[in-house]
């Protein structure tokens, strides 16, 4: 007969009450939230799944989810594949690494909020450089608080700045973790530099790429900070991402409800889509 | 088909990685490479591979200059220490992977993927993929490649280094038969002097990025031309120590001495270094001639059979092999005996004179 130890669960006690603490019970909140109304007061009424219903239907929801997959399928795309391509042109020995390194790596650490308030700046039509140069040297009329197209332009270039140099770091680790043999080999069996990087380079860059995709994802479709501060959703409604969006319900509007329901519905996406991403790119993996 | 190196040198910002090197290399036997680590054998494969440049000499393959010629072009094959496979394609790709790149018809592919599957046992394992081997298969299937490829020159640089004992013995075995008749000049880099000898063929010896012997192992083995050669061909370590020549004795100081017999007697009087191997130590004198020598036992070994005794004697550690169970004790002084006529001597300038 095995003795149970119970003092196994002594261990895993701590570790329970934080996850409880800052994941399960703000999250129970929302949920408590979400099936009630409130005048205030601190008087709650049932109300279902009304609020859910209501989130779902509205187009406004509508309009910011897929400015919201817009949004971040651009920066995956250009990101991913920008990444790949400057990782690769990168040296892997010599005097440049630790150059290359630290630049790639400044972008990254810049907080969020100086990031979006640089950028607006940095795009100012009368005194930013960019603003500046684009309307008065180059003669292109550039304004991303009026025009939507230059306020996209502007949120995805600010975001391909910012992160790039993620999937670049991680990428680069995978390659520089080939060891010399592969490439000796290929070179002997005459390899084109496509297979190098077909059959030598992107099996070793899979797995952190699918580190990188799923960090980039969520950070993507989870941002607030940097177009908030950059171009506050507008103009008009062009720039609302949903996070956006559901600060303005929750803390503009103080319709508490509805923005619970949201945000439950916004954590299920963002969960499902990331479920789905991992589930593609390690479905060919054996274990 | 024969690979020859004529003068070659390689420097790395100015570093000298391989000094002035000349060797003719035939297929048929095994050429080995012996020498420590850091010896220059991977530097000088790669210089033969083609996957470094020489900075001066000329490598001619079949009479042929193939000095600037890419590693492709020269149709060699490499086999590493660690297993280098493509690791999302099967065996069979793998195995037929440098055909398709020189563009070979499907049917004789197939061919020869089958037939150097089948030498080398991989048969089962053609649609697995290198994750699923082991180290071993892991390693057969990058041999294979080599000889689907039919490549003029194979280079296996410690092939056997990362697998474990029992396999290590068995593609050892192996290895000789396998290259056999296939006219492909074979070049195999190890850092152990049992496995030369094993492997037999010719041996060069690596030290210092030079080649300072190279001939028929068994030979090198038996004349070592220098000091140095002698010290990279044995292990254990082989003893030396300075002695002084007058007449026809030699004395080793702590009155250990011994008489000359052969072309050692006729050598000029004066100092000399005296080396022998382990294996000509003995606690147990078998011979009259043998030369008693006692020291303080430092250090003992027992691996199965044989006992190893590391003793001190004035400034020397000398190291005794002997078949058989021997008591020694640690610290306590211990006779031994040694064989005179197995001692090599070498000139103050390391050059072996007798």
């Amino acid at each position: 007969m095995r003795k149970v130890n119970q003092k196994g669960w002594l261990f895993v006690l701590p570790v329970l009450l934080l996850v409880a603490f800052n994941a399960l019970v703000p999250m129970m909140t929302v949920v408590n939230y979400s099936v009630q109304e409130t005048f205030g007061n601190n008087q709650f009424f049932w109300h279902g799944l009304g609020w859910f219903e209501q989130i779902l239907r509205s187009e406004r929801f509508h309009a910011a989810l897929g400015r919201q997959f817009l949004f971040t399928a651009m920066i995956l795309a250009i990101e991913v594949l920008l990444g790949v391509i400057i990782a690769l042109s990168m040296p892997r020995k010599g005097f440049w690494v630790p150059f290359c390194l630290v630049t790639m790596a400044l972008p990254m650490l810049i907080p969020w909020n100086v990031v979006g308030a640089m950028w607006n700046i940095f795009t100012l039509p009368d005194i930013g450089l960019l603003g500046y140069v684009m309307n008065h040297t180059l003669g292109i009329p550039y304004n991303m608080t009026q025009d939507p197209l230059a306020a996209w332009i502007t949120v995805i270039v600010m975001d391909v700045w910012h992160w790039t140099s993620l999937v670049v770091l991680l990428c680069y680790a995978g390659l520089v973790s080939i060891p010399d043999a592969y490439y000796q080999a290929a070179k002997i069996d005459g390899a084109s530099n496509w297979s190098v990087f077909r059959f030598i380079q992107l099996p070793k860059m899979k797995q952190v790429l699918t580190i990188a995709v799923l960090l980039r994802f969520m950070d993507s479709f989870n941002i607030y900070t940097e177009p908030f501060v950059l171009t506050g959703g507008g103009p008009g409604n062009s720039t609302t991402l949903l996070s956006i969006d559901l600060v303005k319900i929750a803390l503009g509007q103080f319709d508490l409800g509805p923005a619970a329901a949201m945000s439950l519905i916004y954590f299920a996406i963002t969960l499902f889509v990331s479920w789905l991403f991992y589930t593609l790119m390690t479905r060919h993996d054996v274990k | 088909m024969a690979l020859e190196l004529r003068a070659i040198t390689k420097r790395v910002e100015q570093v000298t990685h391989i000094k002035e090197t000349s060797l003719l290399l035939e297929p048929g036997r095994f050429n080995v490479l012996l020498g420590e680590t850091g010896a220059g054998k991977t530097s000088l494969i790669k210089l033969m591979a083609g996957l470094d440049r020489v900075a001066t000499g000329q490598i001619l393959m079949d009479g042929r200059d193939v000095t600037g010629m890419s590693p492709q072009k020269r149709n060699i094959s490499l086999v590493h220490q660690f297993f280098v496979n493509y690791p999302h394609m099967t065996v069979f790709d793998n195995i037929a992977s440098p055909l398709r790149v020189a563009g070979m018809a499907k049917s004789e592919i197939q061919g020869r993927v089958e037939a150097a599957a089948d030498v080398l046992q991989l048969r089962p394992m053609l649609h697995r993929r290198p994750h699923e081997l082991s180290g071993g298969q892991q390693q057969r299937t990058a041999l294979a490649r080599a000889i689907a490829k039919e490549s003029t020159a194979v280079f296996l640089d410690e092939p056997l280094a990362n697998l474990d004992y029992k396999l290590r013995e068995e593609l050892r075995e192996q290895l000789p038969e396998l290259f056999a008749g296939r006219g492909a000049v074979v070049v195999y880099a190890t850092s152990e002097p049992a496995e030369a000898l094993m492997l037999g063929g010719r041996t060069a010896l690596m030290q210092d990025g030079r080649v300072t012997q190279f001939g028929p192992t068994a030979e090198i083995y038996r004349r070592p031309n220098t000091l140095v050669s002698a010290r990279v061909f044995s292990d254990p370590p082989i003893n030396s120590a300075p002695v002084t020549k007058s007449g026809d004795r030699v004395e080793l100081g702590h009155g250990v001495g011994w008489q000359l017999t052969g072309p050692a007697a006729a050598l000029r009087d004066g100092t000399y270094t005296v080396a022998i191997r382990p294996n000509y130590i003995s606690p147990v004198r078998s011979e009259a001639a043998f030369v008693p020598m006692t020291g303080t036992v430092q250090i003992t070994e027992l691996s199965g059979s044989e006992s190893t005794a590391h003793f001190r004697l004035g400034a020397e550690t000398w190291v005794s092999l002997a078949p058989g169970v021997h008591r020694y004790h640690v610290g306590e002084d211990h006779e031994f005996f040694m064989d005179p006529a197995h001692c090599f001597y070498f000139a103050p300038d390391g050059a072996l004179v007798a």
